[in-house]
């Protein structure tokens, strides 16, 4: 059949299953845009505000999904505001199409008009991308981006195609496979250290759980409580493993690390078995590497060879799908009672609480707004942060009764993703309730995309959590750089008539009392609402591992917060 | 010396078989530059199969570089690699070195390229061009013998290496699977 350039993309596009694009156009893409209305309704374009929201949408709608999410983008300028998206999708292992226009052949090298090498650029944030010359060759890199985005530990991919590439006519000639002899991802792991691990499993007296993001990529959410059950061995799960584990679950722990439950941070010192799964022993979470688990042998469970080894030396190593390994493990794995373990487990908690503040307080505890932000919405929603203090206590008081409903920027960790990424999620589930928990300082830097949630009333719930500071920025300097308060403070707009600027109905909380009532009104709400939350703006985001020290090293929260908790103790024997 | 060390630096030998495409090699280099790592020598050349390049890398890397060549299997253009630092290898290099000569110490100069059964590809009345190959400690030596009659000017290849015996460096068709990731439960 011929087709355009043009044409070939979205015939491509329209091929994978896509039915959500985030982008915007410019010269070097307009072909494409001109062959979008062909497609609609099939594939629907969403027109975002600046590029970086295109790429954080699209990721978002990729995590919670599971298919790869498209945005477009024109050259130059265009392309390089995906870079910030494009990174923060590598780091977190999500699957990204980026289709970018590029200026057309002749021009390409000689510093044309919008021209920038955003195949260079991108070279290490990507898992591959793709500078196409040949609009014959569309069809067969456009299957080769989405095969190579989805499959193994799965990723960016970004393809440039040149303006007059768009326009050219060619023979669309759709390949039924993908050959690529340089790229097979592992899927299943080899017998031996399957046995290996589940005999170290069984041997184990203290064994934990680390859950990662992979558990969630390839839905291994069954799997990872049967091998919790049938074990019975406690799971932490890593930021991005969070929901990927019922959080009322007995054996569900909570986080670890930098901002981690700070029970789970003196168990890991004294396990000793650590099965990772699906993750990668981040700094964030593992503090001082050489005195991480000091006593565990540690069984990894990973898709990505180069992850095992890296920072851990694993005792048995399960390279393949978590989901497939989980199930050969699970098999062999045998129930073992663990009542000194358990026991101590519940003596770390008792005396290390991480999860109180007092309720009284009186200006609003962030905290709190958190906290009930997860209870109004009775476990059924979708909950996307920012990054910082804000993105902490989201963390650590997660409570949702659905799978993969935790969307947040982990690895590189973006100010900024949640406005764009609420939009992503919102457009991937109607109908469900979305909540963007937002920092007062990210979303400055894309509310831009408020046009966005605007134009397609997409009825989002943006709950600022307002502490009138780059909150994590000012409890560093805080506490390690002698209070010296430098660029953390902010002089905010009003949030309230921004929102109405944009026709949303918006709300502000500065007491305690308004905020589970305002917390309602949006809820009740059909369309998308701001809440404006002033928080005391000088509370510091505990427990806290300091930067460079050992998780043995954790502080914990404040005396006065943790008396809280034995009065409370003392008030329930005395009844 | 398959895995050299010259001047207290670790230097690993490196083969690697990938995709004959444009952008390759920034690709590969793209990984090293990233962990700050100097790549000593790079050979590139046809291999035998067509559409596939053969490389030979020969990188300082005192520390990781077991994790850097796990990172460049990753590439998707990169279809085997290998770290054959402690494996039977053979590796060789060849340089090209014009010396200032003239009537009276050319025969010098021929003397020395006989001992290293090197040879002399070009002759002017001031100059000759010698070709040498072996391994790099042979050109080395030879580079230092030559330098008393004045080098205009030396290049080198950089290593080739490959396995000895009838093994293939790249097995090829090895760990071939076919990937499908079956939807899991969406619930808990
Ligand atoms: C794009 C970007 N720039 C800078 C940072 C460094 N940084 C980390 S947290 C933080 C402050 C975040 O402030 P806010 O969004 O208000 O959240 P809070 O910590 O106050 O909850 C900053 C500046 C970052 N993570 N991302
Ligand atoms: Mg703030």
């Amino acid at each position: 059949m011929e087709m355009t350039g043009a044409e070939m993309i979205l015939e491509c596009l329209a091929r994978e299953g896509v039915e959500a694009i985030f982008g915007l156009p410019g010269g070097a893409n307009l072909p494409l845009y001109d062959t979008l209305p062909k497609f609609y309704p099939k594939i629907r374009h969403y027109l975002v505000r600046h590029e970086q929201g295109a790429a954080h949408a699209a990721d978002a709608y990729a995590r919670v999904t599971g298919r790869p999410g498209v945005c477009f983008a024109t050259s130059g300028p265009g392309a390089t505001n995906l870079v910030t998206g494009i990174a923060n999708a590598w780091m977190d292992s999500v699957p990204l199409v980026a289709i970018t226009g590029s200026v057309i052949r002749p021009l390409i090298g000689r510093d044309g008009f919008q021209e920038a090498d955003i195949t260079g650029i991108t070279i290490p944030i990507t898992k591959h991308n793709y500078l196409v010359l040949d609009v014959n060759e569309i069809p067969r890199v456009m299957r080769e981006a989405f095969y190579i985005a989805s499959t193994g530990r799965p990723g960016p991919v970004l393809v440039d195609i040149p303006r007059d590439v768009q326009q050219e006519r060619g023979q669309f000639y759709w390949p039924e496979k993908v050959e690529l002899r340089g790229y097979r991802p592992r899927i299943y792991p080899d017998p031996a250290e399957v046995e290996k691990a589940a005999r170290l499993i069984y041997e184990s007296e203290r064994p934990l759980i680390l859950a990662g993001h992979g558990v969630i990529i390839s839905q291994a959410y069954y799997e990872l409580k049967e091998l919790a059950e049938k074990g019975n061995i406690p799971v932490i799960t890593t930021l991005l493993g969070i929901s990927g584990f019922p959080p009322d679950h007995p054996l569900y722990m909570g986080m670890p690390g930098m901002h981690g439950m700070h029970w789970n941070n003196l168990a890991i010192s004294e396990a000793d078995l650590i099965i990772g799964i699906g993750m990668r022993f981040d700094d964030r979470v593992t503090g001082r590497l050489k005195d991480f688990a000091p006593l565990a042998k540690i069984v990894h469970i990973e898709v990505d060879p180069a992850e095992v080894g890296k920072n851990v030396r694993p005792a048995a190593a399960l390279v393949g799908d978590a989901r497939v390994c989980l199930q050969q493990l699970n098999r062999l794995v045998q129930h073992r009672e663990r009542p000194d373990w358990f026991a101590r487990l519940d003596e770390l908690k008792r005396e290390h609480p991480s999860l109180v503040y007092p309720e009284d307080a009186a200006q609003i505890l962030p905290q709190y707004v958190i906290q009930k932000i997860y209870e109004v919405s009775g476990g059924d929603a979708y909950f996307v942060t920012g990054v910082g203090q804000h993105q902490m206590w989201a963390a650590q008081f997660f409570w949702s009764r659905k799978p993969n409903s935790f969307v947040t920027s982990g690895g590189l960790g973006t100010m900024g993703f949640e406005v764009p990424a609420a939009i992503g999620v919102q457009i991937a589930k109607p109908g469900e309730l979305v909540w963007a928990i937002c920092g007062d300082g990210g979303f400055q830097m894309t509310m831009e995309e408020l046009g966005v949630v605007a134009e397609y009333d997409l009825p989002i719930k943006f709950a600022i959590i307002n502490n009138g500071h780059h909150g994590m920025v000012r409890q560093w300097q805080s506490l390690f750089y002698r209070g010296n308060l430098v660029a953390s403070p902010l002089k905010n707009p009003d949030f309230v008539k921004i929102a109405e600027a944009y026709g949303i109905l918006a709300l502000r909380a500065t007491r305690r009392e308004e905020v589970v009532p305002a917390l309602e009104r949006a809820l009740a709400h059909q369309g998308p609402v701001l809440i404006d939350v002033h928080v005391k703006q000088d509370e510091d985001c505990f427990p806290m591992v300091p930067p460079g020290a050992s998780l043995q090293e954790t502080i914990g929260l404040p005396k006065e917060y943790i008396e809280l908790v034995r009065r409370r103790q003392m008030a329930e024997v005395g009844r | 010396m398959s895995e050299g060390k010259r001047n207290g630096r670790r230097f690993h030998t490196i083969i690697a078989l990938v995709e004959d495409r444009p952008g390759v090699l920034n690709r590969i280099a793209s990984k090293w530059r990233q962990r700050g790592f100097n790549i000593e020598s790079l050979a590139v050349g046809h291999s035998e199969t067509p559409g596939l390049s053969r490389m030979t890398f020969v990188v300082d890397a005192s520390h990781d570089a077991d994790q850097v060549v796990k990172q460049l299997d990753k590439l998707v253009d990169v279809v085997d690699i290998r770290d054959v630092s402690h494996e039977d290898i053979v590796a060789r290099e060849m340089a090209l070195i014009k010396v200032r000569c003239d009537a009276g110490n050319r025969s010098h100069i021929i003397e020395i390229v006989d001992i290293f059964r090197a040879n002399i590809i070009d002759v002017s009345p001031e100059s000759v061009i010698v070709e040498v190959t072996g391994d790099e400690g042979k050109i080395d030596a030879m580079f230092e013998l030559l330098k008393d009659y004045g080098v205009i000017e030396m290049v080198r290849t950089g290593r080739v290496a490959m396995l000895r015996g009838a093994e293939a460096s790249h097995p090829v068709g090895e760990g071939e699977e076919s990937y499908e990731r079956y939807p899991g439960q969406e619930t808990w």
